[in-house]
């Protein structure tokens, strides 16, 4: 491919317009965001011309390396700064400057009345270019670089506004949570280090076949450990609902469509490694099927808009896991539903932004009811990616999410029937929460006051119902929504057609022997769209028939579990905050009771024995003379002893 | 007469200066004192030179009188420095360098 050496570009350009928007600085305030949304379109623009090179080629072409120069060269190891070109990479460079391009434009709009919007979109620009990075690597220690990268910008956007604390607090939990996914992924690289003498991906993958079971098992369950840290996935899950107290774009692109997704990438590029060890490959699959129903369950049960999305994207993403714990049967489906999700999720984010604008910030759903008729292209925009999250025929997540059901289903013994089912019942799930979710806000009552309605003062009506201004948003913001809105509705289609993705990344993923299901398709999709509409139609009667109470009714055990995240973080404390709290105690404890107390008696005894030295020096001349004559008798009496004795 | 008085007579000489070294206040009195240890050293070198039949006592005599006369040079000089400063010139009142 000729247009090869672009590549590094596509890190560099938004590099340089972070770089620049930072250290410019106040200066560029009043142009900043536009140089953001430059610098990330101009990316975008450069991975088109890739993609479209890419695209004339024959499949066998489209694998490079274009390695611009040595990074690291000791002894016998040597890291290039490579960036690998295939399909894999370039769909997750559209995937990232498409959707990314489209939320920087809506940022302009939503962070329009913030002091430091500069700063927010040199965030922004940083993270394009990390995440770019990470996917761009030709080697899993680059890939770490770009790994840190998002994770840094990750944390400098969830805490954006961190005058509030809770901000600062979340972008802490997110940052110290990834941090212990970030440790797998190092020792991993140990691991490879010590097994294949290299971290690069040719080095790595390319004599995977020939390692023992046991060496692969240990690095694919610390790759899974880097995924589960980065990809919010069980039991590193805590951060992503927390991670919401960000400005909603951060949610929409980082925390939803892209960064979240890099754990999916990196087990997917690991594939190889993954098939040398099965076992690694069930837990993969388990966590992601566990995952799944852990954010389902959470979904059903929030009534704050963002954080019901983002149990929605732990969900999906176990979908993600589950279809690359598979193997070579889920790789392509795990990252078709992974860029379709990266459309659908996005827009859903940026609607429930546009609710928000319109709804005085407020995100809790129970106040919100029937905004349709205000909010109409919010609300077509999020009806379209709510069909499509959904799964119903022909939005783009029937044919990624139905895909990895299939596979699911796949197998022999007990794995296609428990996936499976997992699979299923997370797809009925998912209609009830996402409905619910659409129900609550553009159907059914209002639950919230306007001025024009009669017994609302300013302060709002006599039951304490606030008033609202509903208005829809400016085009700046319905724009992006829109255009996210036709990927959710026609990605799928387009893509599916003749399973052309799948033979797209054929290069990356290897050709997938087709396996029949446990079950026939036609019952597992029409098993499928049954419960869909049944979870659909609950969510229908209960939240755009019924009244819905302003305040959260009393419930059962598991809807008040799932309200306060299945407990997630009282497990985190007592597990693991809790040992850890009374280990460095018991330290500090032997610390301060053994080992200080010994070197300090002793220096303390060193102390006492100089000053009772010291009293020897009395200033008095005569006293020192006496000393040196004393001294002088007592060197007579030595030599005359000894001389003594030998004479005699 | 038997050389060994001489060492007797040196030894008296010795005891007495130090005596006065060490029992005197006056600066100029404790130098003396160590004077007469001084001298009465030359006298025990003197001897020895004597009683071995060679000249190595003697030679090392002259040297102990060339670093007695620099030091008696030196030492009054500090003295006079210190009577001057402080109106004394007792040792016991020299003791900054006291813990």
């Amino acid at each position: 491919m000729q247009t090869l050496s672009l590549a590094p570009w596509l890190v560099a350009t938004p590099l340089i317009g972070a770089a620049l928007l930072l250290l410019v600085g106040r200066r560029s305030d009043r142009w900043g965001h536009w140089f953001g949304v430059l610098a990330s379109t101009a990316t975008f623009v450069i991975g088109l011309v890739i993609l479209l090179d890419m695209l004339g080629v024959d499949a066998a072409e489209r694998v490079g390396v274009h390695t611009t120069a040595s990074w690291i060269d000791v002894g016998p190891l040597s890291v290039d700064l490579g960036f690998q070109v295939d399909p894999l990479s370039m769909t997750f460079v559209m995937l990232i400057s498409f959707v990314g391009s489209l939320i920087h434009l809506y940022s302009v709009a939503y962070m329009s009345h913030d002091r430091d919007r500069r700063r927010f979109f040199a965030y922004l620009n940083l993270f394009v270019a990390a995440m770019l990075l990470l996917v761009l690597a030709d080697s899993y220690l680059l890939l770490f670089v770009g790994w840190e990268g998002v994770g840094l910008a990750s944390y400098l956007l969830i805490g954006f506004w961190d005058h509030h604390l809770p901000n600062a607090v979340a972008g802490k939990k997110a940052f110290v949570m990834n941090r212990v996914g970030d440790m797998g992924l190092i020792a991993a690289m140990m691991f490879m280090l010590a097994t294949f003498g290299g971290v690069d991906f040719l080095t790595v993958l390319g004599t995977a076949g020939a390692v023992d079971e046991g060496t692969a098992t240990a690095i694919g369950l610390l790759l899974l450990l880097a995924a589960c840290g980065k990809s919010a996935q069980l039991p590193l899950q805590a951060w992503l609902g927390d991670a919401m107290a960000g400005p909603t774009p951060v949610s929409a692109l980082i925390h939803a469509a892209t960064m979240v997704t890099a754990g999916v990438y990196l087990l997917v590029r690991s594939g190889p490694l993954l098939e040398a060890a099965p076992d690694a490959q069930l837990v993969i699959a388990v966590v992601g099927a566990l995952t799944l129903l852990f954010g389902a369950i959470v979904g059903c049960a929030k009534d704050d808009i963002k954080k019901a999305l983002a149990a929605s994207t732990m969900s999906q993403i176990g979908y993600m896991m589950l279809a690359a714990g598979l193997g070579p049967v889920g790789y392509a489906f795990a990252i078709f539903h992974l860029l379709t999700h990266g459309f659908f999720k996005a827009g859903l984010f940026l609607g429930a932004g546009s609710v928000m604008h319109a709804m005085d910030d407020d995100v809790n759903m129970r106040r919100f009811g029937g905004l349709a008729r205000l909010l109409p292209v919010t609300a077509i925009t999020m009806g379209l990616g709510w069909l499509a999250i959904l799964g119903v025929p022909p939005f783009s997540g029937f044919y990624s999410k139905d895909k990895i059901i299939e596979a699911a289903f796949v197998g022999e013994g007990w794995r296609p029937w428990v996936f499976g089912i997992v699979a299923l019942v997370g797809a009925g799930i998912t209609a009830y929460y996402m409905s619910r979710l659409f129900f609550m806000t553009f159907m059914g009552r209002r639950r919230w006051a306007s001025e024009l309605a009669g017994g609302a003062g300013r302060d709002g009506a006599a039951d304490g119902t606030p008033v609202r201004h509903p208005h829809e948003s400016p085009w700046l913001m319905t724009l992006p929504m829109v255009v996210l809105a036709i990927g959710s509705v026609g990605l799928g289609f387009v893509l599916n057609a003749g399973d052309r993705f799948v033979h797209w990344l054929e290069p990356v993923t290897g050709h997938a022997e087709h396996h029949e299901p446990v079950l026939p398709i036609w019952l597992i999709v029409t098993l499928t769209l049954v419960l869909v509409v049944l979870g659909a139609a609950l969510a229908f009667v209960q939240y755009a028939v019924q009244r819905v109470p302003t305040t959260p009714p009393p419930a059962s055990a598991l809807v008040r579990a799932a309200r306060v995240d299945l407990h997630q973080d009282d497990v985190n404390e007592g597990l693991v905050m809790l040992p850890g709290k009374v280990l460095t105690r018991s330290m500090v404890f032997a610390d301060r009771t053994a080992v200080d107390a010994g070197w300090l008696g002793l220096a303390g005894g060193v102390g006492r024995l100089g000053g009772w030295l010291r009293g020897l020096q009395s200033g008095y001349v005569r006293q020192y003379a006496a000393t040196t004559l004393g001294g002088l008798g007592v060197i007579v009496l030595v030599i005359w002893l000894v001389s003594g004795q030998g004479a005699s | 007469m038997e050389l060994v008085n001489y060492l007797y007579l040196a030894s008296i000489l010795f005891a007495l200066g130090a005596t006065t070294v060490l029992l005197r206040r006056n600066a100029i009195v404790v130098f003396m004192g160590v004077e007469l240890m001084l001298n009465a050293t030359n006298l025990a070198l003197v001897t020895f030179a004597r009683m071995h039949g060679d000249i190595t006592g003697q030679v090392l005599a002259f040297f102990v009188m060339v670093v007695a006369a620099a030091e008696v040079v030196v030492g009054l000089a500090i003295i006079v420095t210190i009577f001057r400063a402080r109106r004394s010139a007792s040792v016991d009142d020299v003791n900054l360098l006291k813990s």
